[in-house]
């Protein structure tokens, strides 16, 4: 047989049941990406002779004699395909996992095909972009700026690493080959609740190439939280690398390891493993019943009240709420249930570990390498300088890489043999295995004065940690945003977060923000219904204004400030964009039409610890070296960071190097995550970037003798009063005397600002079928200073499509015994192409923010008013009220009004 | 993705293969599904397109469909325009959830042998009144009607070893009138149900074939063009357990839907039958 990859010629032979992209990868094309293995998400696009194919559901053999073409090999890095260039330029990517793929699918368009993109782009899948970016690129449509020295804040210059993203040579976490590397796979338990009796290892170990198996005898007996915190003692202590109790259908069992996957596959088949089958809880209200089976001893006084499975509980009161609802002219109340829901970035988890001058070092996709480090050298043991974690680029994110799930593995593996491991999640074990949102039940009660002035404002939050603590007790207080929202003298929040045998919940966009806002911006639009206002005019009378205090879970001092009225501001630019496109419905009389609105508010950065430390240097080669600790996984930090250095030293982004995501490199970062990587690390590069500016002002001032308030940064030089000196003469003439110009600077999330949005829908729902059409989309934000507007409109519209993706079609199916029904991207249906309308992003330019360049982050925010907006909408076209998510046809067409069509039946 | 247990591939099997038929086997045509799943099971590939069978060949009397016939050549094949329901090609091709990339490597008959409730083109063949050439694997032949073929979710007639090696469209069905709906949780996403109606060319009489949501295809011959009572009274006289539950549908949410797109099936062809 013979390979031609590229026009070059491979002589190696394929296994014979290997598929096309593990072929490809094997040869060394990194580019052909792994986001389903399955021929559902299109990240592993090729050609065959020119014919574009899924590589991961493509036999290996079949390429025989024929020619293969993959991203590497469309254009090089500066000679670019014009699909490649029009995707850098548009920019048609956020994490760029699978940009690869949207490439090679887009370059053999047809005409017919770029006409209707819905069908054409079906077999292609972004979690990121929410597609209209991805649009542009296919229509050659640009966004991408050039920045003038100083000037780059508020450009839309592209990413650092776009022109490698479209090329195919950016790296990913698994995209490199290492000599002897062996590979793990895991068995997971097929019981939701079961204590291990016994494993038999012996078979397994026979299988040729099984190096060892791992049980919960083999691992450190250490509780951990997979949770990245800085401060770990906000989640419980509840976890083992590898247990004798299983707690969730999918839970580790045992690691094999083996030369190969296959090999390690097959020792999983042939492990042998008694159960003693324990009784199982699903449900968080059954679960705090008496005799609930329980899930966790009382091995961490974190856990509240262990023999009714409560991890944590929260009461709070302020003012009198009784009173409050006697004074009320209008009380709703209702219940919400917002479900599971998965994060599906498009590159899963995976790490590799290996052993160099005696010390760990782990390649992961995490979205804190600094924090993923901290918890290996507690597992291990370790001292803090026999650890190295580091990220290349990551693909995807979204709060599912705020857990070490991958990594302990691996470490366990390399500490144990010294050979490098490799574990990589399959797309089932993502859905099965890895934290997903966690499921509310929400009930909120409001009173009002007739005036729609708020009296009473109650709500009971009964949350789904799943069968783990990570994460659950911050998502319940993050939940406090969708209650200070509104200004209100008596408030109750009651929340409890409870473990049941399901996959252990954990972080997601909107962190514990989104199902409150479910519920709080449905109740407060069945309010306005009651009392028969304007659900945006409601809003106006109730949110906070600036002055006002920040009131959630209790009436102290606290760390946010805001001046301005950001917030009312959506408002008014959403009903605005609502009346301004309102027309007379066109779908049809099967059609019922309607408008709803939702808004959110939260804080730039956690309320937890949360610090970052960056480092600038200009080097000899009169470059600024950037390093920061800030993980890139399509978020967009890279950039701003890059922007906000360039402004501070009065050049421009390409006179910048970034460094970034590694723990030997760069300093402390908590992580990417809670809107921090840009509001804290920003914050830190801002500051350090200064100093270095001040620095080398302050030497050319007494080199020139000129006072250094006459002295200002010129791209490549700096000007003094009327001179200008290079900074190669700077550079030089500091060097002579040992000074290097350099800076480091830590930031922290505190003080914090606030960000908020509005977002508006127009649908049509089929009276007989239940299907909705979303007909227009608007999300208005205050993003405060805009360092990048093609970023941030790119954030909004992912977080928009991801939010309409939970709300409408994407549904986390679990059976009776607790397994998931569907675990796999062509049954679980985040949207694609066709399932996302165009969203108009309206921003607000406010300046109150204490971020870097008094900006804050927008990746999150964006999200939470999605779903009560999508709901509130239905509502007003159907006349009915759903209080449970997702909005899929086959739960809603049974409770629309009754209709004509079928009658003659 | 890596199908780790597969030892070997026969990539140049007999022009009748079945003979050497053993447990682990498995017949390899597009391999679009066969590589997305896990296959503990499978230990040999036998690939089917090794064997060239010609993909659409026009006889006296019928339309001959090799199976291992990809979606892309389907989807592009030229049919004559007297072929009234020729239509139905396309429309079943855009029926598949997979996108036309993958219709470059999948086959009409891998789709049929797949057997899942929403392959479109168990619909296309079974509204087209198509026989299954089926090769035994004692060399016997048989054909079967289409409707008789798909037993339930994932489960045919085949025996171990059996091969589908064509489809044959008789030319009557090719000459009649269609209409179709169809039905996704999801824009362009996978059938939740997908109803096809045709009629000969003169008009009078109704074959409505039901599938998607339903496990195994349901064909209702009405010799007369029927009223709404009786389209509805036939659809509700499809078991209980034959409504299909699974993530892109409901048993109930499938039900209400047939009703109502055959519904409208019947009053389109209705429509055209006195115009």
């Amino acid at each position: 047989m013979s390979y031609l990859v590229n026009g070059r010629g491979f002589d190696r032979e394929p296994a014979p049941g290997q598929c096309l992209r593990t072929f490809l990868r094997e040869l060394g094309h990194f580019g052909v990406k792994k986001g389903c293995d399955a021929g559902d998400c299109g990240a592993c696009t090729v050609w065959l002779d020119g014919a574009p194919v899924h590589s991961c559901i493509t036999p290996a053999f079949r390429a025989d004699g024929r020619e293969v073409t993959t991203i590497e090999g469309l254009g090089r890095p500066g000679a670019p395909h014009p699909m490649q260039r029009q995707f850098e330029d548009a920019p048609g990517f956020q994490c760029g996992f699978c940009t690869a793929g949207m490439i090679m699918t887009s370059a053999t368009f047809t005409e017919e095909q770029k006409a209707d993109l819905p069908r054409a782009l079906k077999g292609n899948l972004c979690r990121c972009t929410g597609y209209r970016a991805i649009e542009d690129a296919v229509k050659g449509v640009g966004a991408v700026e050039t920045a003038a020295p100083g000037k780059a804040v508020g450009t839309s210059v592209g990413a650092p690493a776009g022109h490698d993203v479209v090329t195919g040579h950016a790296e990913f976490t698994l995209d490199t080959h290492i000599d002897g590397m062996l590979h793990l796979k895991v068995l997971h338990s097929p019981h939701a609740h079961a204590r291990i009796r016994s494993i038999d290892k012996s078979a397994a170990l026979a299988v040729p190439g099984v190096h060892r198996v791992y049980t919960w005898q083999d691992v450190p007996r250490r509780r951990f939280t997979t949770a990245i915190h800085t401060d770990h003692l906000v989640d419980p202590d509840d976890t083992c690398i590898l247990d004798d109790t299983v707690r969730f259908a999918g839970q580790r069992v045992a690691a094999v390891l083996a030369d190969t996957v296959g090999a390690a596959e097959e020792g999983c088949r042939r492990l042998v493993v008694e159960y003693d089958v324990l009784p199982a809880v699903f449900d968080p209200e059954a679960a705090m019943a008496d005799g609930a089976p329980q899930l966790h001893g009382s091995h961490d006084p974190f856990v509240r009240d262990p023999a009714h499975n409560i991890l944590i509980e929260l009461h709070s009161h302020i003012g009198d709420v009784d009173e409050g609802f006697a004074a009320a002219d209008v009380i709703h109340e209702g219940t919400y249930f917002s479900p599971r829901v998965q994060h599906a970035h498009l590159e899963t988890h995976g790490a590799i570990a290996w052993m160099q001058d005696g010390r760990l070092n782990v390649r992961t996709s995490s979205q804190s390498p600094s924090i993923a480090k901290v918890k290996l050298e507690y597992l291990f043991a370790l001292r803090p300088d026999q650890v190295r974690v580091f990220c290349k680029r990551v693909g995807g994110g979204f709060g599912g890489k705020q857990d070490v799930i991958a990594e302990d593995l691996v470490a366990l593996a390399t500490l144990d043999t010294g050979r490098p491991a490799c574990l990589e999640y399959t797309r089932e074990e993502e859905f099965t295995t890895a934290s997903p949102r966690h499921p509310m039940t929400l009930t909120v009660r409001l009173g009002a004065k007739a005036d729609g002035t708020l009296t009473a404002f109650q709500m009971r939050n009964v949350s789904n940690t799943g069968a783990y603590g990570n994460h659950g007790g911050e998502t319940l207080y993050a939940g406090g945003a969708a209650v200070m929202i509104y200004r209100c003298p008596n408030k109750k929040y009651d929340a409890y977060s409870v473990y049941t045998n399901t996959v252990p919940s954990g972080a997601l966009r909107g962190y514990g923000m989104t199902q409150p806002a479910f519920a709080v911006e449905s109740a407060m639009d069945e309010l306005a219904r009651a009392l028969h206002i304007d659900p945006l005019e409601l809003r106006r009378r109730n949110i906070v204004r600036p002055g006002d205090p920040l009131v959630a879970l209790h009436d102290g001092p606290d760390d946010v400030v805001f001046t301005e009225d950001g917030l009312a501001e959506c408002i008014d630019l959403v009903g605005d964009a609502l009346a301004r496109t309102a027309g007379p419905p066109s779908l049809g009389p099967q059609w019922l039409v309607g408008v709803g609105v939702a808004s959110s508010l939260h804080e730039t950065a956690p309320p937890t610890e949360h610090l970052s430390e960056a480092w600038v240097t200009l080097g000899d080669d009169l470059i600024y070296e950037l390093a920061v600790g800030t993980v890139e996984f399509g978020e967009g930090t890279s950039t701003a960071h890059v922007q906000i250095a360039a402004d501070q030293l009065g050049t421009t982004p390409s006179r910048i190097r970034l460094v970034q995501s590694d723990t030997d490199r760069t300093g402390f970062d908590t992580g990417a995550f809670a809107s921090a990587g840009l509001f804290v690390a920003g914050n830190a590069v801002q500051r350090a970037a200064g100093a270095v500016r001040d620095r080398i002002l302050e030497f050319a001032a007494r080199q020139t003798g000129v006072h250094v308030v006459l002295c200002t940064m010129d791209d490549d030089g700096v000007r003094c009063g009327d001179r200008r000196v290079s900074l190669a003469e700077l550079v030089a003439s500091a060097r002579k005397r040992g000074i290097r110009f350099t800076a480091a600077r830590k930031a922290y999330g505190s003080p914090r600002s606030v960000t908020s949005n509005t977002q508006g829908f127009r649908v049509a729902v089929h009276r007989v079928t239940g299907e909705i059409r979303i007909l227009y989309s608007v999300q208005a934000a205050d993003a405060g200073v805009i360092i990048n507007p093609a970023q941030v409109r790119g954030q909004i519209e992912g977080g928009v499509a991801q939010g309409i993706g939970f709300a409408l079609t994407e549904n986390h199916h679990v059976d009776g015994n607790g397994v998931m029904v569907n675990p796999n991207l062509r049954n679980y249906r985040i949207p694609t192409y066709a399932d996302i309308p165009r969203t108009e992003v309206l921003l607000v330019g406010s300046a109150d923010s204490v971020g870097p360049v008094r900006a804050k982050g927008m990746a999150e925010c964006c999200i939470n008013p999605v779903a009560p907006a999508l709901a509130n909408a239905v509502h007003d076209a159907t006349g009915v009220r759903f209080r449970a998510l997702p909005l899929t046809p086959e739960r809603i067409y049974g409770r629309l009004p009754a209709e004509q069509s079928v009658s003659a039946g | 993705m890596d199908l780790n247990t597969i030892t070997e591939v026969v990539r140049r099997p007999p022009g009748r293969p079945g003979t050497e038929w053993r447990e682990g086997d498995a017949w390899l045509a597009g391999g679009t599904w066969l590589y997305s799943t896990e296959q503990p099971d499978l230990r040999r590939l036998i690939d089917l397109t090794a064997l060239r069978w010609e993909p659409l060949v026009v006889t006296e009397v019928a339309l001959e469909i090799g199976a291992t016939c990809t979606i892309h050549d389907l989807y592009a094949f030229p049919w004559p325009q007297e072929w009234t329901a020729g239509i139905l090609f396309r429309q079943s091709c855009e029926a598949f959830l997979s996108s036309f990339k993958v219709w470059n490597a999948a086959t009409v008959g891998g789709n049929i042998c797949m057997s899942l409730p929403a392959g479109p083109m168990i619909t296309l063949t079974v509204a087209m009144e198509a026989r299954y050439e089926l090769w035994a694997a004692d060399g016997s032949i048989r054909f079967v009607d289409a409707l008789d073929f798909v037993t339930g979710d994932h489960r045919n007639i085949l025996a171990p070893g059996e091969i589908l090696r064509r489809i044959v469209v008789p030319r009557h069905a090719l000459r009649r009138r269609t209409a179709h709906r169809r039905f996704t949780l999801t824009r362009l996403g996978r059938s939740t149900v997908f109803l096809v109606g045709t009629q000969r060319p003169g008009g009078g009489d109704l074959l409505l074939t039901v599938t998607a949501g339903t496990t195994r295809p349901v064909r209702i011959a009405f010799d007369r063009l029927p009223d709404a009572r009786t389209v509805r009274r036939h659809i509700d006289a499809v078991p209980d357990d034959v409504w299909f539950a699974d993530p892109n549908g409901t048993p109930d949410h499938r039900r209400h839907l047939t009703r109502h797109f055959a519904e409208e099936i019947r009053r389109e062809l209705t429509a055209g039958d006195l115009a």
